[in-house]
């Protein structure tokens, strides 16, 4: 097993913990690391399984950075949107909750 | 007992899905590469006026990519910005008056000003590019910010959105002449890429590290001395 596969398997793991962590969950900055940890995991697999041969593909590193920056763009839109939504009820997690438990 | 229940369902569920993922990256390493992209392009790099061929990808041959990306970023400053409830971006309650830290920034500024030029020129042939320079541009303004310079350019105004559509704008404006000219849609005339990829990387660096650093400082600060909107005080 090259130490790429390894980097896929780490991603493919990362997925997993950034899945439960969205669904458990409730404080919204907590899901938006969880989220955050969706979209590492899937860069970190797109790259590890691209250059598993020894070769690296440029292909896939272009799209990871371009997803990289839509990801840095869009929690940055999604922390201001949570503060917002802070700043207006006074909560930081979503209405279904109630409780507000952080 | 029913929460506990669920976690641990919740945990399986997770798990089993780590486990199938796993399963399908493994059984894709085993099979051959599906496409020739990496030959293709290795083939083509000649033509696409930069040696880098990670640049190559994301200004020649996918620039697609690259001009919706920057639209999406556009488009998320400047929600960002109208949701900010400060006049202007830049809060003088934030400026510090600290001499050491100030004398440390004099000397971070240039450094990294100049780490972004670098890195923007060295996209043309090895690891490097307009986002990598444009994310170290907004690390500069970021820590102004922290600072607590005064950064007069991010006040909502001309500048601010000049800044933030400069980028788009000029990567549209060429893709368009491109099309007029003959050429496909974002295909750039012959013997012109080199320094059309370079003016548009250019560009593109400034906005993102102004859409960046916009986003950075519209996250409204919470004013203790005003009550909070819809709390009912």
């Amino acid at each position: 097993m090259s130490p790429e596969l390894v980097y896929a398997l780490a991603g493919v793991g990362l997925c997993g913990i950034g899945v439960s962590g969205f669904l458990l969950l409730s404080h919204l900055l907590r899901r938006l690391l969880a989220f955050n940890l969706i979209g590492s995991g899937t860069f970190l697999v797109l790259v590890g399984l691209a250059q598993h041969r020894g070769v690296p593909d440029p292909v896939p590193q272009a799209l990871v950075l371009t997803g990289i920056v839509v990801a840095i763009a869009a929690t940055a839109l999604a922390v201001v949107l949570i503060r917002r939504y802070f700043h207006l009820t006074g909560r930081t997690s979503l209405a279904e909750d109630g409780d507000g438990r952080s | 007992m029913w929460r506990g229940l669920q976690v641990l369902l919740t945990l399986a569920a997770c798990a089993s899905l780590t486990g199938v993922l796993a399963a399908a990256v493994l059984s894709a390493a085993g099979s051959p590469p599906p496409s020739k992209l990496a030959e293709q392009l290795a083939a083509s790099l000649g033509r696409s006026g930069v040696e880098n061929p990670v640049t190559a990808v994301l200004l020649n041959f996918r620039s697609y990519d690259t001009l919706l990306e920057i639209g999406v970023l556009v488009i998320a400053a400047m929600a960002g910005i109208s949701l900010a409830r400060t006049r202007s971006l830049e809060d003088p309650e934030l400026r510090s008056a600290d001499t050491l830290l100030h004398a440390l920034l004099r000397w971070f500024i240039p450094l990294m000003l100049l780490l972004a030029a670098y890195l923007l020129w060295a996209g043309g042939d090895r690891p490097g590019g307009a986002f990598q320079a444009g994310a170290v541009l907004a690390a500069t303004g970021v820590l102004m910010r922290l600072g607590g310079l005064p950064m007069d350019f991010v006040r909502p105004g001309l500048l601010l959105r000049l800044g933030l559509v400069l980028g788009f704008a000029v990567f549209l404006l060429v893709a368009i002449a491109g099309a007029m000219a003959g050429e496909a849609f974002l295909a750039y005339p012959p013997g012109t890429a080199g320094g059309l990829i370079l003016a548009i990387e250019v560009v593109l660096t400034l906005s993102i590290g102004m859409i960046l650093l916009a986003l950075f400082v519209a996250a409204p600060v919470i004013n203790e001395h005003e009550p909070e909107e819809g709390t009912g005080s």
